[in-house]
Formats: structure tokens, C-alpha cells, sequence
């Protein structure tokens, strides 16, 4: 085993989520024999009952922080990693269950849970990077297998993953996909969400819904625009941004916005 | 006093976070307990306000792992409460898209989470080294599952294309057709993960459960039929609530379910295929036989074979379909929103799957309710555990917490669905 030592100590941790992001390490059926090669899968509750004690120098954290033992525990998590990278909207943004930001957490408690003294939840859902230092952040609900391979691939490399920041609309042009806001009016989120996933809802024949969260330099003012054109009334445009990435800044203010 | 305490802080190999605790005084298990402690995300709440078109795609967020169930329960909840039935190459495409989802999710459990158990490994990674070929065959037939889901689904996990009504792309025949030959290949690996699992030694443990699942008149229940148990009961999903219950405790997050009677209950393979053996296809049927089946199955190590066998129904369902199907003239049924409740329930891998609904006039929704297959099994988690320990307490305490995680392990619990994960205690000292 002395070949092992030298090995990078992988760990993958869990917050608040639906654990789809780490099953995607799993879901990488062809290269995952490889991965458990080059590093040393230290910490995966998941796939291992195996723990190693320690320092880990890869940490891939999925979920979002919504209880204070979970606040605490990113905090541990983060000392004991050398690198820190999250994966997926959860994570990166909050997620889904981010929509408590924009109610009362505990109407929320009451609806769902008989005894609601019983829970432990904060307000809010807040991005990992919102408590610790974050190395670098892949976004996505859930995250693409091929972009995790990269990540792990660049940290091995040591150099910075190529994820890039552009919006579906090129991944669309890319693919050759028909336009479904040109060609059919039918209300897209795609130019303004980070590329990443390969533009699949065009090429099944609805909108984008915004999986990745907002592109780099999104014009989200002019597409909100363009929605209200297409017919849709503030409510609808609020849903719209208020989905898995409702707390990404670029979103949460167009979920903000009524009328023009 | 002779008290013991066997602990597992984090429970491995599940989907979620939980613990239990087994507490045992003068060699008589007194209490045994199932603590999930995955942080709750409130959907019953934030579906409130949504429209009834956005809940498949949020809905699927409750877990990464078989999100097409929580698809599936959805769409056909809505399609209950609109008074619209989806039928034709449209419903045979969402059990074929289920057929992808059992396929993953079961390979995913027999390979990866449960077989290490049996070979006495930490995890798949340790048992590659021993175990390669199977290893590989079980991430090959995974695979197959998955590109199943991504060429219906659009990607598989989340998959994109699931709406009220069918879907927002019908596939054409030549692409189902591509996936033929893989699907040819992963019934014969199935085949084989059958006789692979029923050499495992399984503990000679019988359970005299209430088995509750689906019932079609002529189908293996994907998508409907009857809410039926081996105890009589045989309902129409409308009647779920009057008939099963959820309780609050202190040390869950997930809610537990019973019957109204006060039994506790078992839904998932063993359940859907006590009730439906005669619904499964020949070649499934005697893969069982062959493995030493009978077509009722009360040992609750033996689920992995159970598994197997459903994977290799799916396979066989799969190329059926496939075979015989023709292509849509569209890809969704037209769908008109109405002030109504409405009630679906599907096989999720785990077990069954019950949703209820109430829409407003625009299709908005008022209230939801979901029951997860793993809020269902908890009770008999905690039944199996407190038999269970009683009758090997004479184990030293590492092997009994493995053997216990182990029996936990035989549900294939969804903590991330029932909220999520496990934390073990077993109090003996």
C-alpha cells in the first residue's frame, strides 16, 4: 500500500441537497475505476463505509448550508481541506429549498411538519461560499459528469478547470438547435444561464429553465424584457428566476423586479 | 445492569444522512431507533404558489436518485385532479423511462451499496480489487440504465423532458432502436447479476410482513394500478389517506407512515413482488425460481436478489416496448387546468411513491402532500433492527454494528427523499 500514500485524499461531504451531484461521481461509470486510481477516495459516505481521519486535499461539497450544525460544520470541513470546491446549485446558490429566503421559515415548518419545534432549520439557504473560502464553484442542478471529470482532472494537473462562462445560447448555435424563443415564442432562460449542461431543453423542444444559474455577463433586464413580449405576466416571471438558482444574485433581482 | 451500546455516528452506503441507535438491557433489546437527520427542504411548502406544469422539474429535486418517480407520481397526480388520462405510445414511454431509472437505481444498490456487504468489503472501490469483472459488469449494466434515462429523458439525472400530458419530445423509432443492442447486452448481465447475488450467504431470517404495493390487472406495477397489501387491502390511490397515517417523532426529520390499524408496513421490491410475481415476464419469473425464489420472498437479505430480478424484468420490459413501439403523432396530450384534488401513486425503486394535490382554477397549486417509500419502511427498519439485534448479541460490537448496518443496508433507504441519512447507536453496555 505504500503507493497509496502518496496518493491526493479525495473526500466528498453532503449539505442540504438530493444527493445527485455525488451520485454524478458515481454516474461516471467509464472513468470512475480511473478516478478511485489517481486519488485516494479518503472520505465518501455515499459509495464507503471506509473513513479516513484527517486532511483531505480534494473536498467536493454538495448542499447548501440551512441548519446551524450544518453551519458549523462547513467550517471544520473547510480547515481540514486543502482544496475546497463546490459542486452544484445547492451549493453554489443555495438551491431549491433558497425559496424559504423569500418566505417565513417557519410558516414553512408548519405546513410540512406536525411538531415544528422539533426541527432544527435556519431562515435561509445559503451558499457554501457565503461561510467559507471557496476554491472554485461548479455550478449546475445537477452538475454535468463531464465538467466533474474536468475538475478532478485540472486538480491533478494542478491547473484551474475550464468551465466556460458563456451563456446555452452558444452551446444551442453549437448543437444547431432551432431558436424555440425565435421560432416558436416560447420563453427561454438560455441567454442569460451559464452553459454547462449541452443545451438539452431546446433540443427537446422546450425552454431553458436556468439549471446552471446566471452566464457570466448576463443581460437578465433586456431578456425579462423580452418575456413580458412573450406574454408572461409578473407571477410567471417571478417563478421563472425563482427556481434552483433563486438566490444567484443575477436571478433573485429579476425575481425582484415587477412591472416596466 | 448489563447494558450495551453499539454506535454508528453516520451510516454509509445510504442515500442521505441518518444514525440509528440499538439499546440493549441484560441481553433484552429494548429499544431500537432510526434517527434521520437530513436538514429538511420544506417542499410541501415552496410547491405552494407553483404552477402545476413547474412541479415535475421541482419535484425531481427530492432526490438525485430516482428522480423520474418523483416525476411520474407528479404528472400522474395532476393528470388525476384535470381529468386527463395519458395513454398509447406516450404511457408506454413513461414505463420505459421508469424501466432506465430501476435499472440505475437497483445496480446502483446491488453493486455499489449492498454486494459489499456480502464479500465483506468497506465499499465497491475495496471490492474492485477482489471483484473486477463484476464490478464492471454492474457499472456497464448502470450505464445502460442511465443512457435509457439521457435518450428519453434528455439527461438522467433531472431529466428535462417529463411534462402533464407526456413529454415535450416524443423520441423517433431509430433512436430507441440505437439502444437496442445495449439493452440485448444488459438483459444477459442481468441474468448473471441474479446467479452472481443468490450465492451470496444470506442470514436465515424470516419477516412476517405487511407487504403493501401496486396492483395492475396486467402489467408489473410501474406507473398504476390498485394500492393493494397481502393482509386485504386493495384500494384505488384516491383512498390512500383514509387508510395510511403519518407520525411526527422527535428524532426524524422524515415523517413515519403506518396504517391506520397501527401496523407498520413494507413497500419496495419484496412488497411489489410478493403481490405481482404472476405479473412478471417468464424469463423473470424463472430467473427467480432458478435462484432458489419462491414467488414470495420474507427474508429481507434476500431483497438483493429480488432487486436483480426486477432489473432484469426492466431490461425485458424495455426491449418490448421498444419492439412494439410507434411513434406518437404528439408528444403531450393537451391539458386544461381546473379547481380539483388530484392523487397519484407510482413503484418508485424504493417502494411506492403517494402524492395528492389541490389546484386551484388556474392550475396554481394550494397543498401538497408526498409519502416517500422510505418514510413507509422506517417502521420496519426499527421492527427488523430490534428482532434483529435480540438474536446475535453474541457478536463482538464491531461485527454487530456491521450486521446491523447491514439490515439497514437491505431497505436501500432514500434519507436524501425522506429527508435524508443515517447515525447509529447501539446502547448495550
Amino acid at each position: 500500500m505504500a503507493a497509496k500514500i502518496n496518493k491526493p485524499r479525495l473526500a466528498v461531504w453532503k449539505f442540504a441537497s438530493c444527493d445527485g451531484c455525488q451520485l454524478s461521481l458515481l454516474d461516471c461509470e467509464d472513468e470512475l475505476l480511473a478516478v478511485a486510481g489517481a486519488l485516494d477516495i479518503a472520505y465518501f459516505p455515499e459509495a464507503t463505509r471506509g473513513a479516513v481521519k484527517g486532511r483531505y486535499d480534494l473536498s467536493l461539497v454538495e448542499g447548501s448550508i440551512t441548519t446551524r450544525a450544518d453551519a458549523a460544520r462547513i467550517l471544520e470541513v473547510r480547515q481540514r481541506s486543502r482544496a475546497l470546491v463546490t459542486i452544484g446549485a445547492c451549493a453554489t446558490a443555495g438551491g431549491i429549498q433558497a425559496l424559504r429566503n423569500f418566505a417565513d421559515v417557519r410558516e414553512f415548518m408548519s405546513v410540512v411538519y406536525a411538531r415544528p419545534e422539533f426541527i432544527d432549520a435556519l431562515a435561509t439557504s445559503t451558499p457554501i461560499a457565503d461561510h467559507v473560502h471557496v476554491d472554485f464553484e461548479l455550478r449546475g442542478c445537477p452538475i454535468s459528469k463531464r465538467q466533474l471529470i474536468e475538475v478532478i482532472s485540472s486538480y491533478l494537473a494542478g491547473r484551474r478547470p475550464v468551465t466556460p462562462g458563456h451563456s446555452v445560447c452558444v452551446e444551442c448555435k453549437l448543437a444547431s438547435n432551432v431558436c424555440v424563443t425565435v421560432a416558436h415564442g416560447t420563453p427561454c432562460l438560455g441567454p442569460v444561464t451559464q452553459a454547462g449542461c449541452g443545451a438539452i431543453c431546446p433540443a427537446y423542444n422546450r425552454g431553458c429553465y436556468g439549471c446552471y444559474g446566471p452566464m457570466e455577463t448576463p443581460n437578465a433586464t433586456s431578456l425579462t424584457d423580452r418575456l413580458r413580449q412573450l406574454g408572461m405576466d409578473d407571477s410567471a416571471i417571478q417563478r421563472i428566476y425563482r427556481s434552483f438558482n433563486a438566490e444567484a444574485p443575477a436571478f433573485r433581482n429579476q425575481g425582484q423586479r415587477r412591472g416596466s | 445492569m448489563a447494558r450495551r451500546t453499539i454506535k454508528v455516528d453516520y451510516l454509509a452506503r445510504v442515500e442521505g444522512e441518518g444514525a440509528f441507535k440499538v439499546v440493549v438491557r441484560d441481553g433484552v433489546v429494548r429499544s431500537a431507533e432510526l434517527n434521520i437527520f437530513e436538514p429538511p427542504r420544506f417542499f410541501e411548502a415552496l410547491l405552494r404558489g407553483r404552477s402545476h406544469d413547474e412541479a415535475p422539474d421541482i419535484n425531481a429535486r427530492i432526490c438525485g436518485i430516482c428522480p423520474v418517480a418523483y416525476q411520474m407520481s407528479t404528472v400522474h397526480a395532476m393528470e388525476d385532479a384535470f381529468g386527463v388520462t395519458v395513454d398509447g405510445p406516450l404511457r408506454e414511454l413513461r414505463r420505459l423511462l421508469y424501466c432506465g431509472e430501476w435499472i440505475e437505481s437497483h445496480a446502483l444498490h446491488i453493486y455499489m451499496l449492498h454486494a459489499p456487504d456480502f464479500l465483506g468489503y468497506d465499499g465497491v472501490i475495496d471490492m474492485a480489487r477482489d471483484h473486477g469483472h463484476a464490478v464492471r459488469r454492474g457499472l456497464a449494466l448502470k450505464k445502460v440504465g442511465n443512457e435509457l434515462l439521457s435518450l428519453i429523458g434528455g439527461r438522467e439525472i433531472h431529466p428535462i423532458n417529463v411534462r402533464v400530458g407526456g413529454f415535450y419530445r416524443a423520441p423517433r423509432r431509430r433512436e430507441l432502436e440505437g439502444i437496442e443492442e445495449q439493452l440485448m447486452w444488459a438483459r444477459d448481465a442481468a441474468l448473471e447479476t441474479v446467479k452472481w447475488v443468490a450465492g451470496f450467504d444470506f442470514p436465515p431470517r424470516e419477516r412476517d410482513y405487511t407487504f403493501v404495493a401496486l396492483r395492475h390487472p396486467h402489467e408489473y406495477p410501474f406507473n398504476e394500478g390498485r394500492i393493494v397489501s397481502n393482509r386485504g387491502l386493495d384500494i384505488p390511490v384516491s383512498q390512500y389517506d383514509q387508510h395510511f397515517e403519518e407520525l411526527h417523532v422527535e428524532r426524524s426529520t422524515a415523517l413515519h407512515s403506518r396504517l391506520r390499524s397501527g401496523e407498520s408496513y413494507l413497500v419496495g421490491p419484496l412488497a411489489r413482488y410478493a403481490l405481482n410475481f404472476d405479473r412478471l415476464s417468464p424469463l423473470a419469473q424463472e430467473a427467480a425460481h432458478e435462484a432458489g425464489l419462491e414467488s414470495i420472498c420474507t427474508n429481507p437479505y434476500q431483497s438483493i436478489i429480488v432487486r436483480a430480478v426486477e432489473v432484469l424484468y426492466a431490461c425485458d420490459e424495455a426491449l418490448r416496448i421498444i419492439d412494439a413501439y410507434v411513434e406518437p403523432e404528439r408528444a403531450a396530450v393537451t391539458v386544461t387546468a381546473r379547481a380539483a384534488k388530484g392523487f397519484g401513486a407510482t413503484e418508485a425503486p424504493r417502494g411506492l411513491l403517494y402524492h395528492r394535490y389541490v389546484l386551484a382554477e388556474d392550475g396554481t397549486i394550494a397543498e401538497a402532500s408526498i409519502v416517500p417509500p422510505t418514510s413507509q419502511n422506517q417502521a420496519s427498519i426499527e421492527d427488523d433492527l430490534a428482532s434483529f439485534v435480540g438474536g446475535y448479541l453474541d457478536l463482538d460490537d464491531e461485527t454487530l454494528q456491521h450486521r446491523c448496518e447491514q439490515t439497514v443496508r437491505n431497505y436501500d433507504p432514500c434519507i436524501s427523499c425522506a429527508t435524508h441519512f443515517l447515525r447509529m447507536n447501539i446502547d448495550r453496555s
